[in-house]
């Protein structure tokens, strides 16, 4: 549903893409992470015709960004950083006017503004003026504002961005709705969290070039094989198994002695954590709780970002 | 829900371009509705000028060549307001950048010229409504009176108009460089509100030390002001320079001019400007 192969874009002498592939099939979310000034806000300005590609070529819907933008453009909805709505209209008056300029009949545009408040719980604050609405209910009505024509593709750049925990929440279901019944998003977002819940595929973008991809699973895999956790009874205990995990495996454990707990990554996890029981286990170190735990995005994020950092230096 | 396809033909796709500029049009009629405090602004800006110029300086002011100051004051009232219609255009416009507005216009399959045009008309169209206000009061406060026929008298006011047109455009393209409403004003209030008294509005020329003189006849508020006087038979001043010799056309000219430059400036820096 978006296809992008090797685009690039410079702003002056600043290279902001360096040749960036992408493919999102139908009815999936694509994950678009990054720091900040990577490339994610460039990307999504390319591929709703907000910015001219310098190099490469995409197509979204079917439809290339260039050359079939016009078209392409009754195709998408575009729900950005900010708000973009008018302040000082009603929120109604907001969504017929977008139903407008999407050349809907004035009847058809009525209605549709009427569905979208409904479903995005604003029908009480219809014929308020969008500048008594609070954080949460503008972006909703921004969000709605992009659903007009029911898009077949859906570009969210930071859609949670400054949201309080419950509107992001209800955003998030929202969301999950519109893919369920097929659409196909792309959402750009610096929480981990939130890619890890929504995206089937994770692109992590730095300095302009694609740092990884793949599914929040994969992408927790790539950066080694995981995290043997230790959780012990007594400190003393602790101290012991330091030792012993010193003993039997390369790598330096983290310790936090107010949770009695190690952790230690390790290449191969199923294998450590066999050898690291074996030797707890001979040594007669009581254990509260052993696991293997895949890294968190988190984790993966720093990682992949910090090693391109040291490639750029 | 169908997937609209944009019109193939020419004839279509103006359409769309006409269509989408009345919706803008219809946006910012919307939102004088929702701050009308806005629109009495618009009113009762010129209402003050007539009425400060007209009484607190025009009783201190005689005319070298004789006639009624506050009847030769009008087209100068005119054509300031004129002006100053590039203040509101650049204001508005910065605030649509800034809020991000200007992207979902962007991204939305509208026609490229149709979110400044529809918002010039309007801007226009308010303008027109505060010109007629400005005239009521002129007739019922100060006296004034337009002498020429019906037709001069309205090819006087379409000139006045044609050349607030042109201003709108000046103030478009200012405002989709600055950052906000304030730096918008700043952009244009700061240079166009001296350069209105640079001009004949309020006082005769032959006053002028020599070195300024030049400046303010080949002023295009000057010829636009001139126009107005020679076709509302309102009393002016000797004139001295070709494009106050020749009022009508000066100001056809400067106004062509500065749409010919800005419309398309203006159309090309939206097609790629960014909200940041």
């Amino acid at each position: 549903m978006i296809h992008a192969e090797g685009l690039r874009k410079r702003y002056g002498e600043v290279d902001a893409l360096k040749g960036v592939d992408l493919d999102v099939p139908q009815g999936t979310v694509c994950g678009l992470l990054g720091p900040n000034g990577a490339g994610k806000t460039t990307m999504v300005r390319i591929l709703t015709t907000l910015l001219r590609p310098d190099g490469g070529t995409a197509r979204v819907a079917g439809c290339d960004v260039v050359a079939d933008a016009d078209r392409l453009r009754h195709r998408i909805g575009l729900a950005g950083q900010h708000a973009a709505v008018d302040e000082l209209l009603t929120g109604r008056r907001n969504l017929v006017l977008f139903g407008r300029l999407y050349h809907l009949p004035r009847r058809t545009a009525r209605r549709r503004a009427d569905e979208l408040l409904e479903r995005f719980g604003l029908a009480e604050a219809a014929n308020r003026p969008v500048k008594t609405y609070s954080g949460g209910m503008r972006r909703r009505l921004d969000l709605a504002a992009s659903l007009i024509v029911a898009p077949p593709v859906l570009f969210l750049d930071e859609p949670t961005t400054g949201l309080d925990p419950r509107s992001r929440l209800a955003l998030w279901d929202l969301l999950r709705e519109l893919v369920s019944d097929g659409t196909t998003v792309l959402l750009t977002t610096q929480y981990l969290d939130e890619a890890d819940r929504l995206a089937d595929q994770i692109v992590v973008v730095d300095s302009g070039t694609v740092a990884a991809s793949g599914s929040p699973y994969e992408l927790k895999g790539k950066v080694g094989g995981g995290r043997v956790s230790i959780a012990f009874r007594e400190v003393c205990d602790l101290s012991a198994g330091v030792e012993v995990v010193r003993g039997v495996l390369p790598g330096e454990p983290e310790i936090d002695r107010a949770e009695r707990r190690l952790t230690v990554a390790v290449e191969d996890g199923a294998a450590s954590l066999i050898r690291v029981a074996a030797a707890l286990d001979a040594a007669r170190i009581d254990v509260d709780d052993l696991g293997l735990r895949r890294p968190t995005l988190d984790e993966v994020f720093l990682q992949l970002t910090e090693v391109t950092e040291v490639n750029a230096a | 829900m169908t997937v609209l396809e944009p019109p193939a033909t020419r004839a279509g796709r103006l359409g769309w371009a006409v269509i989408d500029s009345l919706t803008i049009a219809g946006r910012t009629y919307s939102r004088l509705r929702a701050q009308p405090g806005e629109l009495a602004g618009f009113l009762v800006f010129p209402i003050i000028m007539t009425v400060l110029f007209g009484y607190v300086f025009g009783s201190a002011i005689t005319l070298p060549g004789g006639g009624d100051y506050r009847s030769y004051l009008m087209p100068g009232i005119f054509m300031q307001v004129a002006a100053l219609t590039a203040v509101s255009a650049a204001t508005s416009v910065s605030e649509d950048m800034a809020l991000g507005l200007v992207d979902r216009f962007r991204a939305q399959p509208i026609a490229r010229s149709a979110v400044l045009a529809g918002r010039s008309v309007a801007d226009l169209s308010i303008h027109l409504l505060s010109v007629a206000m400005m005239a009521l009061c002129g007739v019922l406060i100060a006296g004034w009176r337009p002498h020429g026929s019906v037709s001069e008298t309205l090819a006087g006011f379409g000139l006045l108009a044609l050349f607030a047109y042109a201003m709108i455009w000046i103030g478009t393209y200012i405002g989709l460089f600055v950052k906000n409403g304030a730096q918008a004003d700043a952009a244009t209030f700061g240079w166009l509100f001296p350069l209105t008294f640079l001009a004949n509005a309020f006082v005769p020329l032959e006053g002028l030390p020599s070195w300024l003189r030049p400046i303010a006849d080949w002023n295009p508020m000057s010829a636009v002001v001139s126009a107005a006087r020679l076709l509302f038979g309102n009393p002016g001043s000797a004139a001295a320079s070709w494009p106050l010799r020749h009022p009508v056309t000066a100001t056809i000219c400067w106004s062509v001019l500065i749409l010919s430059v800005f419309v398309p400036l203006a159309v090309r820096r939206y097609r790629t400007a960014t909200s940041r």
